[in-house]
């Protein structure tokens, strides 16, 4: 009797947030919104719905780098320019999103809960490769939505503490995760993007490099990949792009990002190249 | 066959805030100060990791004396049920009245229907863009609830305390000061004149934490060496 209601109570406690949701109030989880489906292609053709694309991360010296467009499309039709599809997961790592807009930032939303709660619950925060964990179980509890059409693709960056470097991991829509070794990309763009990082990514990028770099890449996915949005002087819109290191995630400032980008559009106005 | 016997509803309340109470009085005291920077959350309490102030949401804290298994319960509590109001509304919708109000109805209910009531008290502390909008809740085991003004002090011996923190209270006081204020007041029942860091377990909610380091989560716990720190400041 004993041993049973200790089981209990053992069987009960959880860190995790999106079991405490999963048990208390399944509806909110972002993936159990729709459990009998969505309606799948009607007359008016399959569900459009807005989507993100086109993130790249890399590594560099001291630290680990995220960066994303600012544009989200539906079908043929641009329905943000402002959208923001790289975030903060917590005080150590960053997280950044390709796929369905609307689930992509609920899930980020939850993550970002599910990390901060572990910390507040347990007094310490997770291990990078269980941060790592996590993400990839939420992206799995998607994958229903996902043959459905609505994937969620994430990439995710952070600052492993206690071995003092900055790493990267990438996952697939069944919630396998992959750790990259120096950079990689998600979304319709990265093909273009990782094309470019290939040639301009070395070992040892100072990080102003690695900012640099990093907004190139999306240069040239933009300009090849319809559904990226490149950088855009009239509105003053720059990617989003945040740093990892050992003092943790911060937000690389608009007026560094104007500079890059204006460096980047001169000179390929300069080399005067079609392609 | 044995008759049970009658207890009256008064005695059978009296007896249980009693024992409530002596489990309480057992415990070492806790001082939670509004001040001119933010709160300031001090405790005795010699153990480096079995906490007994806590983060539960962005601007919220959580301070408690009593027995550790309970006001544990009650912490986790608070933090997943703030943590699901957050995330369902936004997170400027969870407030520590409505969290307080949650643990002054559970407080009551395990007060009357349980066994055994809680013997704990608890303090949710929320921080405001000035002094004037703190909030300080002070709960009891039967589940009443007093909204505080200033500081609030609990525990064992929390008279004596109270008496020396209110000598010293003032609004604008910094953290240090009011720390130091804290600690004078938590040796008030004692022969020493002052507790060792690492004897005091401290933590603030920052008035100006998305200015100052950039986040919105307030709570900021304090290690020896910042406490050390702050009490050698100007003195």
């Amino acid at each position: 009797m004993q041993e049973t209601s200790a089981n209990q109570v053992a069987a009960n406690a959880t860190s995790s947030f999106t079991e405490h949701l999963q048990r208390s109030r399944p509806e909110l989880l972002p993936y159990n919104a729709l459990q009998h489906g969505i309606p799948s292609g009607t007359a008016a053709g399959p569900l459009q719905t807005p989507h993100a694309t086109t993130i790249v991360a890399m590594t560099y010296a001291g630290g680990v780098l995220m960066a994303g467009d600012r544009r989200a499309t539906m079908g043929n039709v641009i329905a943000s320019r402002h959208i923001e599809k790289v975030f903060p997961a917590d005080q150590y790592s960053v997280l950044g999103i390709a796929g369905t807009a609307g689930i992509a930032l609920d899930i980020t939303r939850l993550f970002q809960v599910e990390l901060e709660h572990y910390e507040k619950i347990e007094g310490t925060q997770l291990s990078l490769d269980g941060k790592a964990n996590r993400l990839g179980a939420m992206i799995r509890g998607n994958l229903p939505m996902a043959m459905q059409g609505l994937a969620v693709v994430p990439l995710f960056a952070g600052f492993d503490r206690p071995a003092g470097v900055g790493r990267l991991f990438s996952y697939d829509v069944t919630g396998g995760r992959y750790e990259e070794q120096e950079h990689h990309t998600v979304g319709s763009g990265s093909m273009f993007a990782r094309g470019a990082l290939k040639k301009l990514w070395r070992p040892g990028l100072s990080e102003a490099e690695a900012v640099q770099v990093a907004v190139e890449a999306l240069y040239d996915a933009a300009d090849d990949d319809s559904a990226t949005g490149g950088p855009d002087p009239v509105r003053q819109l720059w990617p989003v792009v945040y740093t990892v290191t050992r003092s943790g995630a911060v937000r690389v400032p608009e007026r560094q990002l104007a500079a890059v980008a204006g460096t980047i559009i001169e000179s390929r106005a300069v080399a005067q190249r079609e392609a | 066959m044995t008759q049970q016997f009658y207890v009256s509803p008064e005695q059978l309340m009296k007896d249980r805030a009693d024992f409530a109470r002596k489990g309480i009085a057992r415990g070492r005291s806790v001082v939670v100060i509004s001040c001119r920077d933010g709160i300031a959350l001090v405790a005795e309490n010699p153990s480096p990791s079995l906490h007994k102030i806590g983060e539960i949401y962005d601007k919220i804290a959580f301070a408690a004396v009593g027995k550790y298994n309970e006001f544990e319960s009650l912490r986790q509590a608070g933090v997943r049920y703030a943590d699901v109001r957050g995330y369902s509304y936004d997170r400027e919708d969870v407030t520590a009245r409505g969290l307080a109000s949650v643990y002054a109805q559970s407080l009551g209910a395990v007060f009357t229907a349980e066994q055994k009531p809680f013997e704990v008290e608890l303090a949710v502390a929320e921080v405001g863009p000035s002094p004037e909008a703190d909030h300080l809740y002070r709960l009891t085991f039967d589940g009443s609830i007093a909204d505080e003004q200033g500081f609030i002090v609990m525990g064992g011996q929390a008279d004596k305390v109270s008496e020396a923190v209110a000598a010293g209270w003032r609004g604008e006081l910094d953290f240090a000061g009011a720390i130091r204020l804290a600690l004078a007041g938590l040796v008030a029942d004692k022969e020493t004149d002052a507790l060792p860091a690492s004897a005091v377990e401290v933590a603030v909610l920052d008035r100006g934490s998305e200015s100052s380091r950039g986040t919105r989560r307030a709570f900021r716990r304090l290690d020896d060496a910042d406490v050390v720190a702050l009490l050698a400041e100007e003195n």
